[in-house]
């Protein structure tokens, strides 16, 4: 058994820094490469592609970026791990083998965790009594399921344990839960037990920590962020693991960012709920438990973590289409920028009044002055105010009714208040709303299976 | 005595469906003890009046000097279906920071 293992995250996103994952494998050593490219509106996007395309559907960048770092993981035996298989895993792990043909890299196991995406199947599960009621509103998912875009269960570390175990070098998931890319190495690695849930939280919590990229290494930072040096070459999050579960949060020298007690503090703060419940598949970790020793030189001990057992359930992500949205801007400068922007607002209201569309929602904020804090944006002295952009949004079930709203913005150009400008790319278009459907599932009622693709 | 919570303590915002979770934590001890006594759900409601339509509340980490709020109803619907420039509260933390506490 190692007596430490180093996991790097490379990914906070699906469009984060494209060359974070190839200064990870190259500025230092680490064992793992554990990339995150899944947000709930990226499974719905990657439906869509896979049913115009039956190879698409998973995260493209994938494919040239494995081409670029498979002869550096080999070479140091790196494995790396990602939910970037979207809701085609097998397809991506295919694309991947037929790159690494052309590298000359000898042997290669690319795993794929299946069974997440349960949207062909909805019907069955359905019928065997599990109604998918919406977690916040209780709703049955019948209510939605003629526009549902897709359907997809978290899975947790053990299938990319397994997929380990079996000898993966590369493990391609569907919907994992971030923090499982994390917590699955150190399982594999220490042999811990998945029912000593300490240690399943320890490692949950690292993958917290990890699982925005750069957002614990000084990115995004809202504590002295002035303080944060050369963000240009910021340093990727890595987490040193340790049998006992103490981890510690670096990342590689001589880059970019920082590593302190106040930025992981933030972190681990970041989209959580209650603290004490951290429920993920692998177990219910205590956020409260957590005990931070900043240790200097970009070091950070993650220590005393306490977790409990895991729930009965699989997190359930629905996606469904919900009606149609645009959003048209226009820049008025000084002098009476506010007041010409707000006029504008009020011109533009009324003429949709009068055509008698009847949106769901209309709403417009005036960036330079309010459309982050809202009312919280104390008054300004107009004359200070060099340019307002008026933003102007509307939601509506009616595709048409959406797409009229487009011909109504550039008009006030020359129908309304004078020096606006900023009207450069045409009629705002209508765009697919997409709403979310939160709910759980019975583990029993699903299996995570895993399948190893080889290059011989 | 008026104090700035800005000058005590810094944060992070972002979104859980249609609420906002505002993690603040104080720089140390002593604005950690301030904030727990004087910065309470009911304030933070106050001060998002108008923006968040739901409840607030507040779970305290005396582990990393936090106190994490969430704002539910807040969002415009969640992160895709909301019309909101910052449908994602990312900058929701700030917005909180320009309270001042009166202790």
């Amino acid at each position: 058994m190692k007596n430490k293992i180093r996991i790097a995250s490379g990914q906070g996103f699906w469009g984060d820094l494209v060359d974070a994952p190839y200064h990870q494998v190259t500025k230092g050593d680490i064992d793992y490469l554990v990339m995150d490219y899944l947000a709930e509106v990226t499974m719905s996007i990657m439906q869509k592609q896979k049913n115009r395309n039956p190879n698409l559907g998973y995260a493209l960048d994938l494919v040239d970026l494995m081409k670029k770092i498979l002869p550096i993981t080999k070479k140091k035996e790196i494995k790396v791990i990602t939910n970037g298989g979207g809701v085609n895993p097998v397809a991506c792990a295919d694309a991947i083998l037929e790159a690494a043909m052309d590298l000359d890299i000898g042997k290669l196991d690319v795993a794929v965790v299946l069974g997440d995406n349960i949207l062909d199947c909805l019907d069955d599960i359905i019928a065997k009594g599990c109604s998918l009621k919406n977690m916040e509103t209780q709703e049955p998912i019948t209510k939605v399921k003629d526009k549902l875009l897709s359907a997809n269960v978290y899975f947790g570390a053990m299938p990319i344990v397994e997929a380990l175990k079996r000898g993966a070098d590369i493990v391609i998931t569907g919907r994992t839960t971030d923090t499982g890319l994390t917590l699955a190495p150190m399982i594999y690695e220490f042999g811990w037990e998945n029912t000593n849930y300490d240690l399943m939280a320890a490692g949950t919590v690292a993958g917290h920590i990890l699982e925005c990229g750069a957002q614990s290494t000084g990115g995004n930072f809202l504590g002295d962020w002035e303080s944060i040096e050369n963000f240009t070459e910021i340093g990727f999050p890595i987490a040193e693991a340790y049998p006992n579960g103490e981890v510690v949060i670096t990342k590689h020298e001589k880059t970019g960012g920082k590593v302190s007690f106040d930025t992981i503090a933030e972190q681990l703060v970041y989209e959580i709920g209650d603290p004490k419940e951290y429920i993920t598949p692998d177990c219910v970790a205590d956020f409260t438990s957590v005990k931070l020793e900043d240790l200097g030189k970009d070091r950070v001990k993650v220590y005393n973590v306490k977790g409990k057992p895991e729930t009965k359930f699989y997190k359930v992500s629905c996606s469904y289409h919900n009606g149609y949205s645009a959003t048209g801007t226009l820049t008025y400068s000084w002098p009476q920028a506010l007041t010409k922007a707000k006029k504008a607002d009020r011109i533009l209201r009324k003429r949709l009044q009068n055509l008698g569309l009847q949106f769901d929602e209309i709403r417009s904020e005036f960036i330079g002055y309010n459309a982050t804090h809202e009312n919280l944006a104390p008054e300004l002295d107009e004359d200070k105010i060099n340019e307002i952009v008026l933003r102007f949004s509307v939601r509506a079930k009616d595709r048409k009714i959406v797409n009229r709203f487009g011909q109504e913005i550039a008009p006030l150009i020359l129908t309304g208040p004078p020096s606006v400008t900023g009207f450069a790319s045409g009629r705002p278009k209508p765009k697919d709303v997409i709403a979310y459907w939160p709910a759980l599932i019975r583990k029993d009622k699903v299996e995570p299976k895993v399948k190893i693709l080889e290059l011989k | 005595m008026k104090i700035k919570l800005r000058d005590i303590a810094h944060g992070r915002s972002g979104d859980k469906g249609d609420a906002a979770n505002i993690g603040i934590i104080a720089y140390d001890d002593n604005g950690y003890a301030i904030i727990e006594k004087h910065l309470t759900a009911e304030k933070v409601k106050k001060h998002f009046e108008g923006i968040c339509h739901g409840k607030v509340e507040r779970f305290d980490l005396p582990n990393i000097r936090a106190l994490n709020f969430l704002l539910h109803n807040t969002l415009g619907g969640g992160g895709t279906v909301s019309l909101k420039h910052d449908a994602q509260g990312k900058t929701l933390a700030a917005a909180l920071l320009r309270l001042e506490l009166d202790v």
